[in-house]
């Protein structure tokens, strides 16, 4: 067990969360126009400081347009047995419509890489009897729940549908060409480069961190990170990856596609406002954000962090209710650009129409015109589609 | 009595059973002034007419320092009494003390405070976590540091309904108790304690924005003002008990158990019920005040659940019912059901929690430690998604700000301190509360002894006690890197253990220093 230094698909220490600083970026046309992963890199390699290659990764939305209806699962897996064994628990619970080794470009700098391989699948009429209780997301979570938990060094690292996340052990700009994210076309990017203090080495240890189509990117230590996964328990999320992010990604799905909350709704549990400004605000508002703050205590999210959360309709970029990390937001035209550092916006779009810095805890909602998250969850397979072109 | 009967008294109690403490008075500094004799309730000084000089025996002195916290020159002082015998681990002194004592009178022994023996206490086994590097340290004398805790039932989820653009609250959240800090007064019955002492833990309940809980004696006319920072208890008794009651306080708490003596009951001393208890009690004056061990209504969950809901209807559902228990072996189970019975907050005694009165048997042996009761009611809760329908009181011997906050990391809500208050207010833990003769005015309803305690200053140091804590539990928080009190509550990733074994890290589920 203490072999683990190499093992990509292993954490080396079994720190429960991870304590890292790191950079973030995302881009957004809230048009929907698709653009090359070009941009993404540049930015994200402009922060290229913030990071000390032992992580980088990329959430692409809108890459899949012909194969948009299947969940598209990325894996990773310690070897050609793991992928077997991965793909027996896809064949008994989905329809495999398609799989194929995630195309790579060879690169000098990357090492030490996992098989990685994608497979598009949808949810097995059988499946969804035996579950008869639950919507067939939730039995897509199970699933990869299954793979990540039970198999051993195979590990899901992407879920959703027309999107995918790509990375691993690397600077973020190369590991951006291994993945030949220039070849894609998406009109979501987001971006991460790690700066970790553990778990040096773990290709599930970098971000973006995903589920379904949540993708998140973030930079800070959430110190309330005990309290935030035994909440999650309680609503059968188990945390796997010894890191704070993948509570921030289940959060989301929680709060967003099961509870059915506005993002804004969402955000203000998890970084609320202080009670002695709930006791300023007008009545209604008082109402709601005191209710928030008693029933979603175990969903604020407390330490320092800026993330941005991806999903298929739209971005949502938000700090730490006291801004102790970085954020710094632009618009220009139907694009949206937040960025750790305002450097790596100019470098992509050096003449924003407007550019500001984010506030503490008040989320910057990125959205795909005429789309709201939690309408196209519900009637998901039409709304991809068109979403998709 | 007559001079010779009182000595023949002491010669026969000094037959076997040896002092507990022995006096020792200064000569040169004691200047006859009788204030040790007007101030001791268990006649230890008496003024020696003849010999024109002040004498003690400490026979009867209980070693409350009384006497030598007040002595002018500082003359007395009070030493516990050395014996001489050969040691034995087994036999210890205090052991062969009991055998005396019931060998002289066939009776029960008797104790008050909480358990005193040396068990080891897990919150000094557990330590804390702080921030260095990867996340900043946040001041509390800069940042806002929120202690603010809601006690109650809350839905899982909310609903919001989208109203002119707006978001808007759909979902009803029961009835709330709303703590600035998460720290309130245990249960302490008017009757156990004096008026003085209740309307202090009032007061300075109200003026800190906290509860106390006025215990199973009723609530006196007097103290209703303070009624919503008041918690009313409903035990086995029933004392005091009427619509116009349980509308009084903010909550109504039913009380099962008290860590002190779990299984048992209550025995307030005829003695004690004089006219303002008798009323408050709704008792004969005089009597009596009998609590069965069990509630002759409740002989399991079921009945629990119709008592839950008898008090819920009949304070219009307006006001959170819990229920308090002590920490037992199988603590999380029961502590399950009384949610699911409709418990909206369940307290949860541990075996160091005080009493007035209790069998020194029961309180030394019966129960287990709030450190691992805690750990596993909360555990149990969560592993059944239930954690969220009920807030969780602990209560049983904290003794500062650093048991609290680690309390809170395990899984409380909030905690109940009794002890602690009693100290605050002057007690000094001499453990004979069961005799009425507290000579600090607290565990008495003699009236010369209760005005020794004034409700202003009893109120002020209470008052100080709650701000100091909040002080210190802010600065923990702080140097863990949170600036609100939820984001700890069950946060078991800021505790680590030391001297603990790996069967009760896990029972605690915390890591060991180091991990």
């Amino acid at each position: 067990m203490n072999n683990r230094k190499n093992n990509p698909l292993k954490p080396n220490y079994p720190d429960e969360k991870e304590m890292s600083g790191c950079a973030i970026s995302g881009i957004m046309s809230e048009a929907g126009n698709c653009f090359s992963g070009r941009e993404i890199i540049d930015s994200i390699a402009n922060m290229h400081e913030r990071s000390n290659g032992l992580g980088g990764g990329f959430a692409a939305y809108g890459i899949y347009p012909e194969r948009s209806e299947h969940y598209a699962l990325h894996l990773m897996c310690a070897d050609e047995q793991a992928r077997k064994a991965a793909a027996r628990v896809l064949e008994r619970r989905c329809v495999v419509h398609d799989d194929e080794p995630i195309p790579i470009r060879p690169m000098d700098s990357i090492t030490d890489r996992p098989l990685l391989h994608r497979f598009f699948v949808d949810v097995t009429e059988k499946e969804m009897e035996k579950n008869y209780e639950l919507d067939e997301e939730d039995v897509m979570v199970q699933i990869v729940m299954e793979i990540n938990t039970e198999v051993e060094d195979a590990y899901v690292f992407s879920s959703g549908k027309n999107m995918g996340i790509f990375k691993g052990v690397g600077y973020p700009e190369d590991i951006g060409r291994f993945y030949r994210l220039d070849e894609y076309d998406a009109h979501i990017w987001t971006a991460h480069g790690r700066f970790p203090t553990n778990t040096t080495g773990w290709w599930g240890g970098a971000h973006p961190f995903g589920l379904l189509d949540w993708s998140v990117v973030h930079n800070g230590e959430i110190s309330s990170y005990g309290i935030n996964r035994r909440y999650l328990e309680n609503f059968d999320y188990h945390c796997t990856l010894r890191t704070d992010t993948e509570v921030v990604c289940y959060l989301f799905d929680l709060l967003l596609r099961k509870h059915g909350l506005p993002a804004e709704v969402a955000c203000q549990a998890m970084a609320p406002p202080f009670w002695s400004e709930i006791e300023r605000m007008p009545e209604r508002k008082q109402k709601l954000a005191r209710a928030v703050r008693q029933v979603y205590g175990g969903a604020l999210l407390n330490g320092p962090f800026s993330v941005v959360v991806g999903h298929s309709n739209g971005i949502i970029a938000f700090n730490d209710r006291m801004k102790l990390r970085p954020m710094t937001a632009a618009r220009k035209g139907d694009m949206l650009y937040v960025a750790s550092e305002e450097a790596a916006i100019r470098v992509v779009c050096p003449a924003p129409d407007e550019l500001w810095y984010a506030k503490g805890g008040v989320p910057i909602v990125g959205k795909l015109k005429g789309k709201e998250h939690g309408e196209q969850r519900q009637k998901s397979t039409a709304t991809e589609k068109e979403m998709a072109h | 009595m007559a001079n010779n009967d009182k000595n023949q008294q002491r010669q026969k109690k000094k037959w076997l059973i040896d002092p507990d403490f022995r006096v020792d008075r200064d000569p040169d500094r004691c200047i006859d002034c009788r204030v040790c004799e007007r101030q001791c309730a268990n006649d230890v000084h008496e003024y020696d007419e003849d010999g024109e000089c002040m004498r003690s025996d400490g026979s009867s002195c209980v070693g409350c320092q009384r006497c030598a916290t007040l002595c002018p020159t500082e003359a007395i002082s009070i030493k516990e009494a050395e014996r001489d015998y050969r040691p034995h681990g087994n036999w210890t002194q205090s052991v062969l003390q009991n055998v005396h004592k019931q060998a002289e009178t066939g009776g029960v022994l008797l104790s008050g405070m909480g358990n005193d023996e040396e068990h080891p206490v897990y919150w000094d086994r557990l330590l804390l976590n702080a921030s260095q590097v990867t996340n900043p340290s946040i001041d509390p004398l800069r940042e806002p540091m929120e202690l603010t805790t809601y006690l109650g039932r809350k839905p899982d989820r909310i609903e919001v309904e989208e109203v002119d653009g707006e978001p808007r609250l759909k979902t009803e959240v029961a009835p709330q108790l709303k703590l600035d800090t998460p720290v309130m007064f245990s249960a302490m019955s008017y009757g156990s304690i004096s008026y003085n002492a209740s309307l202090g833990l009032a007061r300075a309940a109200q003026e800190k924005g906290t509860f106390a809980n006025c215990g199973e004696g009723g609530l006196h006319e007097d103290f209703r003002e303070y009624g919503d920072n008041v918690i009313v208890q409903v035990a086995s008794g029933r004392f005091g008990v009427d619509k116009e009651y349980l509308d009084a306080g903010a909550a109504v708490e039913i009380k099962i158990g008290q860590g002190a003596k779990p299984g048992i009951g209550g025995h307030l001393p005829g003695e004690k019920v004089d006219e303002a208890i008798s009323q408050t009690r709704m008792i004969p004056e005089g009597t009596d005040a009998l609590s069965p061990a069990p509630h002759h209504d409740i002989y399991s969950i079921e009945d629990l659940r119709q008592l839950i809901y008898a008090l819920k209807e009949t304070t219009r559902y307006e006001k959170p019912v819990g229920v308090k228990i002590s920490a037992v072996h199988n603590v999380a189970p029961i502590a399950s059901g009384c949610v699911r019975a409709g418990a909206d907050f369940v307290a949860i005694d541990g075996y160091r929690g005080g009493t007035g009165a209790a069998p020194t048997m029961i309180r030394n042996n019966v129960g287990i430690p709030i450190e691992f009761a805690l750990a596993s009611v909360d555990s149990r809760l969560r592993e059944e998604g239930v954690r969220n329908q009920a807030s969780v009181v602990a209560a049983g011997g904290f003794r500062c700000s650093a048991d609290v906050v680690k309390a809170i990391a395990l899984g409380a809500d909030a905690v109940y301190i009794g002890t602690a208050a009693l100290v605050a207010m002057g007690c000094h833990l001499c453990q004979k509360c069961y005799t009425g003769k507290c000579n600090w005015g607290i565990a008495t309803q003699d009236p010369y002894l209760t005005r020794r305690l004034n409700p202003e200053i009893a109120t002020r140091r209470l008052k100080n006690l709650l701000r100091g804590w909040s002080l210190e539990i802010k600065e923990m928080l702080g140097g863990m890197g949170v600036n609100a009190v939820e984001s700890l509550r069950g946060n078991r990733e800021h505790l680590r253990g030391i001297n603990l074994s790996s069967r009760e890290l896990d029972i605690l589920g915390i890591k060991a220093a180091g991990e």
